[in-house]
C-alpha cells in the first residue's frame, strides 16, 4: 500500500526502499487497477530511468523530500515528449515540445512521473465522463463517479497508484473529486503556481494544485509547485514559504467561518452530518466556529457559466487543425475543414461551452452577459472580503454530495453544474481552499472544504494538518485494491 | 453640386523591437519561413505571452511626441476571428482601453498648416503570411510575422484631399522615424495604411457613409487608391445611387478599389480583456525616463535650423525629413566652420540629385559630411568655380580622393588672380577686333561671346566675377 510522501521521504532518506522499488510498485498498481481507467498514459520506461537517476543521485547525497517520490500528471499539463491529451480527440496524438512550468518544477524536485492521468475533456466537466478516453471509475464505488475535472488523479490517488498526483481547478476540478475520492486537494491562490504549459481552459480561473494523502503531502507539493515565473504574467512574484515546515501550530482562538448557505437545502443529509461531526473536532481542537454569510454565492453558478465558457471559447479557437493535433480527414476549403475539424475533434460538452462562451461574448450581448458576470464576481469577492473580517478560515461542503452513479447527470448539464456550487464562487474570488476527507456518508468519502483568504494557504493546510493528526478518515482505502 | 472629401487614415506600424511583442522570438525581417517563430508565436496548448517592455516604451514615445494622452492603465483584449495565418484564433490588440488617446499631427497643406487629429494609438500583434505560391496549390502559413508588435495609429476624420492624406502620412512616416520605432520600410510592410474615405455635399456637417480602404502600400497608391475612390462615391451618389459601408482592397495594377466585404459579412470580434495579460500600468519613472530620451522632433528641429543656419523654409523642410539627413547637414556645416546656407544647397542639390540617381538613401553617400564640407570651403574661399566644383564633386564620389586632392590632380584651381585673367582677357580682346568693334558700337550681346571666350582660354578656371570685371572694363572705349 501506497504510504505518504512524508512516510517515503523517511524511507528513502533512511534506504530501506528505493525510488526504483517505489516506481516498479507504482507501476504494477496501474496495471492492476486499469479497469479504473485513471490513466491516459502511462511512461513505464521513462519513469524507472528517471527513478534510476533518482537513487544514484540521492547516493551522492542530494535530493529533498521529493526526490525520487513517483507522481502522476494531470493530462492537462505539457510535458515534453510525452503525449498531452487534455482528455480530447483534438490533441489524442500530441506530443508538446516542452514542459509546463509545474512539470518542470516537480522534476527538478525530483519527483518521478509515472504517467498522465485522465480527465474530462479540456477540464470541462464534473464527473470525468467527457473525456474521449472513457470515464473513470470511483475506487471506493466503481459504478461511481470519481468527480472531475482532475478525477484521474483522484482516484490514482484514492486507489494508491501513486502518492501524489497534480490537477487544475477552474470551478472546483482538484476540490470536488478530492471529496469524492476521499484525498487531500488544494487549489491555490490565483496566480501562486505558474500556469504556463497547462492547456487553458478559463484563464482568470484556472489554477493548478496538488493532491494528496494527507495536507503535509500537499504542503510539500505546493512548496515546488510555486512561485512565480516569466513566462506567466499573470503569476506572482512573491517569495514561496516552505508549508511543510509551518505546520503543526495550535488551533486555539482560530475563528471558522460556518457559511450559512453551505449549510441549507440541496445538501444531502449524510454529508451535512458528517461535516457538522467534522466541525465538532475542530471546536475540540479549540478553534471557534463564528456564523458568516456569503450572500451573493448564489449567483456564481450562473456568473460562472458565463464567464467560464466565454474565456474558454477564445481559448480553444486555437485548436483548429492547422498547426497540430486533429485534422479531418475530408473537407471542401478551409471553412469546410474548420467546421469538421472543431466538430469532429471537440466532445458535446466542449462544444456546448464555447457555444454559451461564444453566444456571450457576441455583439449586442456582450453587456448583459459579459459585462454582468464580471460586476457579480466583484460583488461575489467583496462577500469573502467580509467575511474574512469575522474569521481566518471558511468550512463548508466541497460538493453537495458525495459521488453520484456514473451516467446519473450526464443528460443534465444544469444539475452537473450545480455539483460545483460551493467551489466555483472560490474561483472567481481567486482564493485558496482545499477539501479534506471529513467522513463517509453512505459508505462514501465527504470532503470538508477549507476558503483562505488570499495567499493564506500555510494557514489553510495547517488548519487541514492538525484535523488530520486528530482524526484517521485521510487514511481510510477503499476496500478491493 | 460640390463635393467634399472627408478622410480619415489608420496606420499600422511595426514596432522596431528586437523581439516580439509577446514572445521572446526575433522579428527580423526576410528570413526562411517559420524559423523566427516559437512555440508562443505558433499558439501551441498552455502558452503564454508575456509583453515586451520595449514595445511599451515606445508607444508611450509616440504619444508624448504626438502631445497626446498617455494612459497610465491600459487594457490588452482579445480580437476573434478564425483565420489559418492567425495562430490562436484571435488577435492580442488593444480596444476599450488603448495606451494613447488625443493627439495631434500637425501637417503642411498649400493652405498652410494644418492639425490633423489623432484619436488614438494602440498596441497589438502581427499576423503571418499566408502562403500560396510553389506550393503546388496548397496553402502555407509563415508565423516568422506573428506577434510582431504593432501601433495602429488613427486620425480623425480630418483630412479633405488625397493630397492631405499624403502629408499627414508623410508627416507620420517622418515622425515614428525620428522616434526610432519603425524602420517606415513601406515595401516590407513595416508602415501600413488603410484609409476611411467618405464624400458629402459641401457644407454638410454630418459625415457621408464612409468606405475603408485596405492594402494600400505606397504614398503614391494612397493619393491614387483615394482619388480614385473619391470619384466613384460622387458617380454613385450624383446618379442617385448610395454608398455601402464596406472594406474595399487597392488593386495598383487596375488602379482601382474593389468591394471586399459589406459591413452585414464583417466579423463579430467578440472583443473581451485578455485574462492573460493584467491590466499595463505606466508608471512615473517610466514615462520620465521616455521623456528623457525624446529626441528633438522634426517640427523642433525644422524651425531651429531656420533660425539657426538661417535656411528657407523650404529647405530646412528638406533636410529634416530624416533623422540621419538632418545630421548628415549638421555635421557638414559644422566641418566648413561656416556656410551653412551653402551646405544647405549642396546637400538638397548635388547631393540629394546623385543620392536618387543611385537609389540610395543618406546612409549611403560616398561623400561623407566633412568631405562635401571640404569641397563647400573651397567652393566660398573661391578655390573652384561653382561650375568646376561639380567635377570636384562627381570626383569625389567616383572616389578619387577629397576636394584638395581632386583639385590638384585635375588643375582645377580657379584663376583669381587678377592680373593672370587681364592677361587673358587682353589676349582674348586682341584676337578679336571685329566682335570688339561690334561691341564697341553697342551690340551689348557681343559681351557674352568675350566672357566664353576667355573661359574658354582659361579652360574653365577663371572666376566668372572677375572675368565680367575685367572684360567691362577692359571693353570700354
Amino acid at each position: 500500500m501506497t504510504p505518504t510522501i512524508t512516510k517515503i521521504a523517511e524511507d528513502l532518506a533512511a534506504g530501506r526502499c528505493s525510488s526504483r522499488e517505489l516506481v516498479d510498485d507504482a507501476l504494477a498498481r496501474i496495471a492492476a487497477q486499469a479497469p479504473l481507467n485513471a490513466f491516459v498514459t502511462v511512461d513505464p520506461e521513462a519513469a524507472r530511468r528517471d527513478a534510476d537517476a533518482a537513487d544514484r543521485a540521492r547516493r551522492a547525497g542530494a535530493g529533498g523530500v521529493l526526490a525520487g517520490v513517483p507522481i502522476a500528471h494531470k493530462d492537462i499539463f505539457c510535458t515534453a515528449g510525452v503525449k498531452t491529451t487534455c482528455g480530447s480527440r483534438m490533441l489524442a496524438d500530441f506530443v508538446p515540445p516542452y514542459d509546463a512550468t509545474v512539470v518542470g518544477k516537480m522534476k527538478a524536485a525530483g519527483c518521478v512521473m509515472v504517467g498522465k492521468t485522465n480527465m474530462d475533456e479540456f477540464a470541462m466537466g464534473s464527473s470525468n465522463e467527457t473525456s474521449y478516453f472513457g470515464p473513470v471509475r470511483n475506487p471506493w464505488d466503481r459504478d461511481r463517479v470519481p468527480g472531475g475535472s482532475s478525477g484521474g488523479s483522484a482516484a490514482a490517488v484514492a486507489a494508491r497508484l501513486v502518492p501524489a498526483a497534480t490537477g487544475t481547478d477552474t470551478g472546483g476540478s482538484i476540490r470536488q473529486p478530492a471529496a469524492l475520492c476521499g484525498i487531500t486537494g488544494l487549489k491555490p491562490s490565483y496566480g501562486r503556481v505558474s500556469r504556463y504549459g497547462l492547456i487553458a481552459f478559463a484563464s482568470s480561473l484556472d489554477q493548478a494544485g496538488p493532491m494528496a494523502q494527507t495536507a503535509e503531502d500537499c504542503a510539500h507539493l505546493l512548496s515546488a509547485m510555486a512561485g512565480f515565473d516569466e513566462r506567466d504574467a499573470t503569476s506572482l512574484d512573491v517569495p514561496v514559504p516552505d508549508y511543510a515546515a509551518g505546520l503543526g501550530k495550535d488551533l486555539k482562538g482560530l475563528r471558522i467561518g460556518v457559511v450559512k448557505e453551505h449549510f441549507a437545502e440541496g445538501v444531502e443529509p449524510g454529508v451535512l452530518d458528517a461535516l457538522r461531526e467534522a466541525l465538532r473536532e475542530y471546536e475540540r481542537l479549540g478553534a471557534r466556529l463564528v456564523d458568516v454569510s456569503l450572500p451573493n454565492s448564489a449567483h456564481a453558478v450562473p456568473c460562472y457559466y458565463v464567464l467560464a465558457p466565454a474565456e474558454a471559447s477564445s481559448n480553444l479557437a486555437r485548436y483548429d487543425g492547422v498547426r497540430y493535433g486533429f485534422r479531418a480527414p475530408d473537407y471542401q476549403d478551409l471553412e469546410d475543414m474548420y467546421k469538421k475539424t472543431r466538430s469532429q475533434g471537440f466532445g458535446p460538452e466542449v462544444k456546448r461551452r464555447i457555444m454559451i462562451g461564444t453566444y456571450a461574448l457576441s455583439a449586442g450581448y456582450y453587456d448583459a452577459y459579459y459585462v454582468k458576470a464580471l460586476k457579480l464576481r466583484r460583488l461575489i469577492a467583496d462577500d469573502f472580503a467580509r467575511a474574512f473580517t469575522q474569521c481566518d478560515v471558511l468550512a463548508g461542503p466541497a460538493s453537495p454530495s458525495t459521488a453520484f452513479a456514473l451516467g446519473a447527470k450526464n443528460t443534465d448539464p444544469v444539475s452537473m453544474y450545480l455539483n460545483d456550487i460551493f467551489t466555483i464562487p472560490v474561483n472567481l474570488a481567486g482564493l485558496p481552499a482545499l477539501s479534506l476527507p471529513a467522513g463517509f456518508a453512505g459508505g462514501l468519502p465527504v470532503g470538508l472544504q477549507l476558503i483562505g483568504r488570499y495567499l493564506d494557504e500555510a494557514r489553510l493546510l495547517n488548519v487541514a494538518h492538525r484535523f488530520q493528526q486528530a482524526t484517521d478518515w485521510h487514511a481510510r482505502v477503499p476496500a478491493g485494491l | 453640386m460640390e463635393w467634399e472629401t472627408v478622410i480619415g487614415l489608420e496606420v499600422h506600424a511595426q514596432l522596431k523591437t528586437r523581439s516580439k511583442i509577446f514572445s521572446g522570438a526575433p522579428t527580423a525581417y526576410g528570413a526562411a519561413p517559420n524559423t523566427q517563430a516559437n512555440v508562443v508565436d505558433a499558439a501551441f496548448p498552455g502558452v503564454l505571452p508575456v509583453l515586451n517592455g520595449e514595445a511599451v516604451r515606445m508607444a508611450a514615445r509616440f504619444g508624448l511626441a504626438v502631445g497626446a494622452t498617455v494612459h497610465r492603465r491600459s487594457v490588452f483584449a482579445r480580437k476573434n476571428y478564425f483565420y489559418p495565418d492567425l495562430p490562436k484564433g484571435y488577435q492580442i490588440s488593444q480596444y476599450e482601453h488603448p495606451i494613447v488617446e488625443r493627439g495631434r499631427l500637425v501637417i503642411a497643406t498649400a493652405a498652410g498648416e494644418k492639425v490633423v487629429g489623432i484619436t488614438r494609438a494602440h498596441l497589438e500583434e502581427d499576423a503571418g503570411k499566408s502562403l500560396h505560391e510553389d506550393l503546388g496549390g496548397f496553402t502555407g502559413i509563415d508565423l516568422n510575422r506573428a506577434g510582431t508588435p504593432l501601433l495602429e495609429i488613427v486620425s480623425e476624420p480630418d483630412m479633405r484631399s488625397a493630397a492631405e492624406a499624403v502629408a499627414y502620412l508623410k508627416t507620420l512616416h517622418t515622425l515614428v522615424r525620428y522616434l526610432d520605432i519603425c524602420d517606415g520600410n513601406m515595401q516590407e510592410g513595416s508602415f501600413r495604411c488603410d484609409a476611411n474615405v467618405s464624400v458629402r455635399p459641401l457644407g454638410e456637417t454630418r459625415l457621408g457613409t464612409r468606405a475603408e480602404i485596405k492594402n494600400i502600400n505606397s504614398f503614391r497608391f494612397v493619393e491614387r487608391a483615394i482619388d480614385y475612390e473619391v470619384r466613384r462615391q460622387i458617380a454613385l451618389l450624383s446618379s442617385g445611387g448610395q454608398v455601402r459601408q464596406e472594406t474595399r482592397l487597392y488593386d495598383s495594377v487596375r488602379d482601382e478599389t474593389r468591394s471586399m466585404r459589406s459591413k452585414e459579412e464583417a466579423n463579430d470580434y467578440r472583443y473581451f480583456p485578455d485574462p492573460d495579460l493584467p491590466t499595463l500600468v505606466l508608471t512615473e519613472d517610466l514615462l520620465a525616463e521616455v521623456k528623457a530620451a525624446m529626441p528633438e522632433l522634426p517640427d523642433a528641429k525644422r524651425r531651429r535650423f531656420c533660425d539657426q543656419y538661417g535656411l528657407s523654409a523650404y529647405d530646412a523642410g528638406v533636410l529634416t525629413a530624416s533623422r540621419e539627413l538632418a545630421r548628415y547637414y549638421e555635421d557638414a556645416v559644422q566641418a566648413a566652420g561656416a556656410e551653412p546656407k551653402l551646405v544647405a544647397n549642396w546637400v538638397t542639390g548635388e547631393l540629394a540629385a546623385r543620392l536618387n540617381e543611385d537609389g540610395l538613401d543618406i546612409g549611403g553617400a560616398r561623400v561623407t559630411a566633412q568631405a562635401l564640407a571640404g569641397l563647400v570651403r573651397r567652393v566660398a574661399d573661391g578655390t573652384v568655380s561653382g561650375k568646376a566644383a561639380k567635377d570636384v564633386f562627381e570626383a569625389m564620389w567616383a572616389g578619387e580622393g577629397d576636394a584638395d586632392a581632386v583639385i590638384a590632380a585635375r588643375g582645377l584651381r580657379q584663376i583669381s588672380d587678377d592680373s593672370a585673367i587681364e592677361e587673358v582677357v587682353r589676349q582674348v580682346i586682341a584676337a578679336n577686333p571685329k566682335q570688339l568693334a561690334q561691341y564697341r558700337a553697342g551690340e551689348e550681346k557681343v559681351f557674352t561671346f568675350f566672357v566664353g571666350q576667355t573661359m574658354k582660354a582659361s579652360r574653365g578656371k577663371a572666376n566668372p566675377a572677375k572675368v565680367n570685371e575685367i572684360l567691362r572694363r577692359l571693353l570700354a572705349p
